[in-house]
């Protein structure tokens, strides 16, 4: 049980190389994030949201959180699209 | 105003921005220090208490079980909110997109994606069950159960058709099973006071062994209708979505 407490969190990778992976995602996450701003086309731009929902996930991953995982994942990555591209259907039929 | 003027209400107004965030940023503890008492306290604790070795949910759904009554509550009212807003009015009537263009060829789904759908839907059934009764245990819970079991029914959709993905969840089933879902959470609650505890105490037998998937007493059940509210709300509301895409509605005269 003492493995719990944050004074003995296990690590089963070295320190430097979680730091490298941190810093990496962090990086891909902000490209990420100006990719979905600057891709103006709507479709494009909900495929984009899609691979920026699962680098998040994997941010979290990362940062040690995955129940936000889970979470991002799911919402993120499946649902949010499926959402936003019935909509843009939806807006589009009637611009026929 | 001219826009001489306007790049100056900017700049300033940008500078102001950026130094206040810089000050805050200044106070802001070091990466990965986290100074507060809350954090180490429970994790001491949790596993001892509440016999959950899944400790996010333990929080989540016992300690601060009262702030996630809330957040279920949030998405039970956008869910109301969606069907609402997008329910049919009266005289309108509603016919498929199809009845009005027989003869424009439309072009099916490709059996790819319908034989990926078709083989995702079981194992996706049993992973979002098994997340959604797993709180106790591990770092999943209702929510993402509930969320992974309604992709299931996104997934019948692209393997069938808007029809199948109705005949497996019609509305009135789904709206029974959302309010069963919320509705639960909060009775869990009102059975404690009832007992004379305050309310969303953990009033049932934690189990002897920490980790055990019985164990952890009113968290894994208040898991399990937090998966049913959630699954059932998402499916509502990409019914609602899918059905607007769909149909085309009319007003009567």
């Amino acid at each position: 049980m003492s493995l719990l407490t944050a004074a003995h969190t296990p690590y089963t990778v070295p320190l430097a190389m979680m730091d490298a992976l941190q810093i990496t995602i962090l990086v891909l996450v902000a490209a990420g994030a100006t990719a979905v701003v600057l891709i103006r086309e709507p479709v494009r731009q909900v495929l984009a949201l899609t691979v920026y929902g699962v680098l998040l996930a994997v941010l979290f991953l990362a940062f040690q959180a995955p129940d936000v995982t889970l979470s991002e994942l799911t919402v993120g990555a499946v649902v949010l699209p499926v959402v936003l591209l019935l909509t843009l259907a939806k807006v589009r039929k009637r611009e026929e | 105003m001219t826009p001489g003027q306007r790049r100056w209400v900017f700049l300033v107004a940008g500078i102001g921005f950026v130094a206040f965030f810089l000050w805050g940023l200044s106070g802001l503890p070091g990466f990965g220090n986290y100074p507060g008492p809350y954090g180490p306290a429970i994790l001491r604790v949790a596993v001892a208490q509440t016999r959950a070795t899944g400790v996010v949910s333990a929080i989540n759904f016992d300690y601060r079980g009262f702030d996630t009554v809330g957040e279920e509550f949030i998405l039970f009212a956008a869910a109301a909110g969606v069907s609402i807003v997008l329910r049919r009015l009266r005289g309108e009537h509603e016919r498929s997109a199809l009845d009005q263009a027989a003869d424009r060829h439309v072009p099916s789904t490709s059996d790819a994606v319908r034989m990926v759908a078709l083989l995702f839907t079981g194992p996706v059934v049993v992973a979002g069950w098994w997340l959604a009764s797993h709180a106790q245990t591990s770092p999943s819970g209702g929510f993402q159960g509930g969320v992974v079991l309604a992709t299931a029914f996104v997934l019948i959709y692209l393997a069938g058709e808007f029809l199948v993905f109705k005949r497996f969840s019609p509305v009135t089933l789904t709206d029974v099973v959302e309010a069963v879902g919320a509705g639960g959470f909060a009775a869990v609650g009102l059975s404690a006071v009832l007992m004379g505890l305050p309310y969303l105490t953990n009033f049932l037998p934690l189990g002897q062994v920490p980790g055990a998937v019985s164990s952890s007493g009113t968290i894994a059940l208040i898991s399990f209708f937090v998966g049913l509210e959630v699954a059932a709300a998402f499916i509502l509301i990409v019914g609602e979505l899918l059905e607007q895409t769909l149909l085309i509605r009319r007003g009567g005269s």
